[in-house]
């Protein structure tokens, strides 16, 4: 039961580089938090903050409204689980688990009740007494996991813990991870650059790019409120549909595409349509003329490929869209769709900011 | 087929020449080792075992006056010992300990202080055996194991081959470590010495050898007889015999090579194993 808070984070590296520019946030306590974003945006580095195996270079952390900033990794009464597990290779799964409350001074008799119950927890009791080269990928990780929760810390942090495993295991051990933490009600902060796993896993997200948050909330709203481009294009999959467009006063244009249904944009900047796959429709009287590409057919459902007609592009040869149908609608490669969307339900986003505009 | 069983034949014919070759003399060392010295004065070196071997031998190792003046093949072979073992492990320990605080304390001075350790490479035992001998004697350590083994211990290739390996250990196993509480002597003994053992025990095997080799230094550090290593001994017998005087106990002095190079040979069939694996295994 521990919340933890940050003010105005920030590190900046000896050699100048800036990982993490000013982060703010609170994190309730029993909350899983997901940060999320691309490869190199400084969520691993603020999740390490965070444990205190990089140093802070300005602003504070506090766990439970006490200052962390300057606190060891071994006193802040956190667990880590790493991306390749970090197991101590010549001990024991056993080993692996206790070292932690050894160095702490437990007494035999409580060391033994916590591991027995973290393994029976995770099913992993039948491999106590081997080696981690002798258990499986998936085997690792819930060990891994196992000696985070005979710690009972205030806060388990993930470093992207699934990201060794093949695709069906991770499917599992994210379910396993979620469910093993509304159990506990333990603090958690995840990070991962896997929107599916951040979608489905967090209470709350946070998009992190180039060391900022773009936006925060419950994976809901930031897929259907999205306030930056980036947000948008970066939840959700199949990705956003964008279209560059301009504003007439009456219509979005974008090539020879007029689009009604607009009103109260900014005329004559360059802006950026947004519509997700789902929210396009088969409309006679549609405005996107789309020619198919590609059908892939996912089984419940199809996505299909193609370019809008006329519309404007910018250096590729046409703006691609996809268009979440149902399994039966199958299309001749070719032939033309005319496709419709609601404009309540599509985003704008001013270009050059990346602001959504309402 | 045939050409197949030709090639074969030659191949082995070309290697059992090269084992005759290699162990042909340490044959005719423990051979003629085994015959009186009478016999050998007449006849030369033999190439087969005589009938002497338990009474040579036994008088090498345990009979008072049997090789040297007072002191007996055991308490020289001990002293091989002493000082191979100490050399070794001494060695281990303080290129260990170098080699974690290079790597692991990222200290200013941490990358010159490496290439000082590595550019004593340059400076091997007998370059500076005069300041060495004269720091040992004016601390009268002269005759003692102490003196004997600790001017040795500081190693740059062991402190070079630790590194080497500390760097490949992940730096995520640390900071598990730092995250479970484990202090920096913990982190050191609990997970890093477990981690590094082939590798102890390839640099031990190494070292041991090295050190039983040593001739130079116990040779100026001894003044004592019952100080004296195997080496040492071996020296001071074919000494005795080039000066003459009494009837050259030949096979005395082969026994006692003999019984030089045993140990050194046990030591790396014992530690073959995990020799090989230090030198070949990254076990992470």
């Amino acid at each position: 039961m521990s919340k933890v808070q940050l003010t105005n984070v920030k590190k900046t590296y000896p050699n100048g580089a800036v990982a993490v520019r000013g982060v703010d946030m609170e994190i309730q306590s029993g909350e899983f938090i997901v940060f999320v974003g691309p490869s190199g945006c400084g969520k691993s580095t603020l999740l390490r903050m965070v444990a205190g195996l990089e140093s802070i270079t300005d602003g504070q952390i506090m766990i439970d409204d006490q200052l962390m900033n300057d606190i060891s990794p071994a006193d802040r009464d956190v667990a880590m689980v790493f991306q390749n597990y970090a197991l101590y290779p010549h001990m024991t799964v056993r080993g692996n688990m206790s070292y932690g409350l050894k160095n702490r001074g437990m007494p035999k008799e409580e060391i033994n009740q916590r591991v027995s119950d973290a393994a029976k927890m995770l099913r992993i009791g039948d491999f106590l007494d081997r080696q981690p080269n002798e258990l499986s990928g998936g085997q690792r990780q819930r060990v891994a996991m196992g000696r985070a929760i005979v710690r009972e810390p205030k806060v388990f942090l993930f470093d992207e813990p699934l990201s060794n495993l093949d695709a069906k295991l991770r499917v599992q051990m994210r379910i396993e991870i979620k469910r093993l933490q509304r159990r506990m009600n333990v603090t958690s902060i995840y990070v991962t650059h896997d929107q599916t796993e951040a979608m489905t896993l967090a209470d709350r997200l946070a998009v992190i790019n180039d060391g900022k948050i773009e936006q925060m909330g419950t994976p809901i709203d930031l897929y259907n409120d999205p306030a930056t481009l980036f947000v948008a294009s970066f939840i959700g999959s199949p990705q956003v549909n964008l279209l560059p467009a301009t504003f007439d006063g009456q219509h979005l244009i974008s090539g020879d595409v007029k689009l009604t249904g607009f009103t109260d944009l900014p005329v004559s900047t360059d802006l950026v349509l947004g519509i997700r796959p789902d929210e396009l429709h088969l409309d006679d009287g549609g405005q996107f003329p789309m020619r198919v590409d590609i059908v892939e057919q996912h089984g419940s459902d199809n996505l299909i490929y193609g370019g809008i007609l006329g519309a404007m592009n910018e250096g590729e040869e046409e703006t691609e869209f996809c268009f979440k149908a149902g399994q039966d609608m199958l299309p001749d490669l070719e032939s033309t769709l005319m496709l419709g969307f609601n404009a309540e339900r599509a985003m704008v986003f001013s270009k050059d900011s990346g602001e959504r505009l309402r | 087929m045939k050409q197949w069983n030709w090639r074969l034949i030659s191949t082995h014919a070309i290697l059992i020449v090269g084992v005759i070759f290699m162990s042909l003399p340490v044959w005719v060392a423990f051979a003629t080792s085994t015959h009186s010295a009478e016999h050998i004065l007449r006849n030369g070196l033999q190439f087969w075992p005589g009938s002497e071997l338990l009474k040579t031998y036994n008088e090498v190792l345990f009979v008072d006056g049997g090789v040297m003046k007072s002191v007996l093949g055991t308490t020289m072979l001990k002293n091989s010992l002493i000082l191979g073992f100490g050399f070794a492990i001494g060695k281990v320990i303080v290129s260990m300990l170098a080699a974690y605080a290079i790597v692991y304390f990222r200290f200013k001075l941490a990358v010159p202080l490496f290439w000082i350790i590595f550019m004593t490479l340059l400076l091997p035992l007998e370059v500076r055996i005069i300041p060495s001998y004269e720091v040992m004697a004016s601390l009268g350590l002269l005759d003692t194991h102490f003196g004997l083994i600790v001017p040795l211990i500081a190693s740059a290739t062991g402190t070079f081959f630790f590194r080497q390996f500390f760097r490949s250990v992940p730096d995520e196993l640390l900071e598990a470590a730092r995250l479970d509480g484990a202090t920096a002597w913990g982190f050191f003994i609990d997970i890093l010495v477990p981690l590094s053992k082939t590798m102890i025990a390839a640099i031990l095997i190494i070292m041991f050898v090295v050190g039983w080799n040593q001739y130079l230094w116990p040779l100026i550090m001894t003044t004592k007889e019952e100080n004296y290593t195997l080496v040492i001994g071996i020296k001071q017998i074919y000494q005795i015999l080039a000066e003459g005087g009494e009837l050259p106990q030949y096979q005395k002095a082969f026994a006692l090579t003999i019984l030089a190079t045993l140990p050194p040979v046990l030591v790396v069939l014992v530690f073959q194993n995990w020799f090989v694996k230090g030198l070949v295994e990254s076990e992470k």
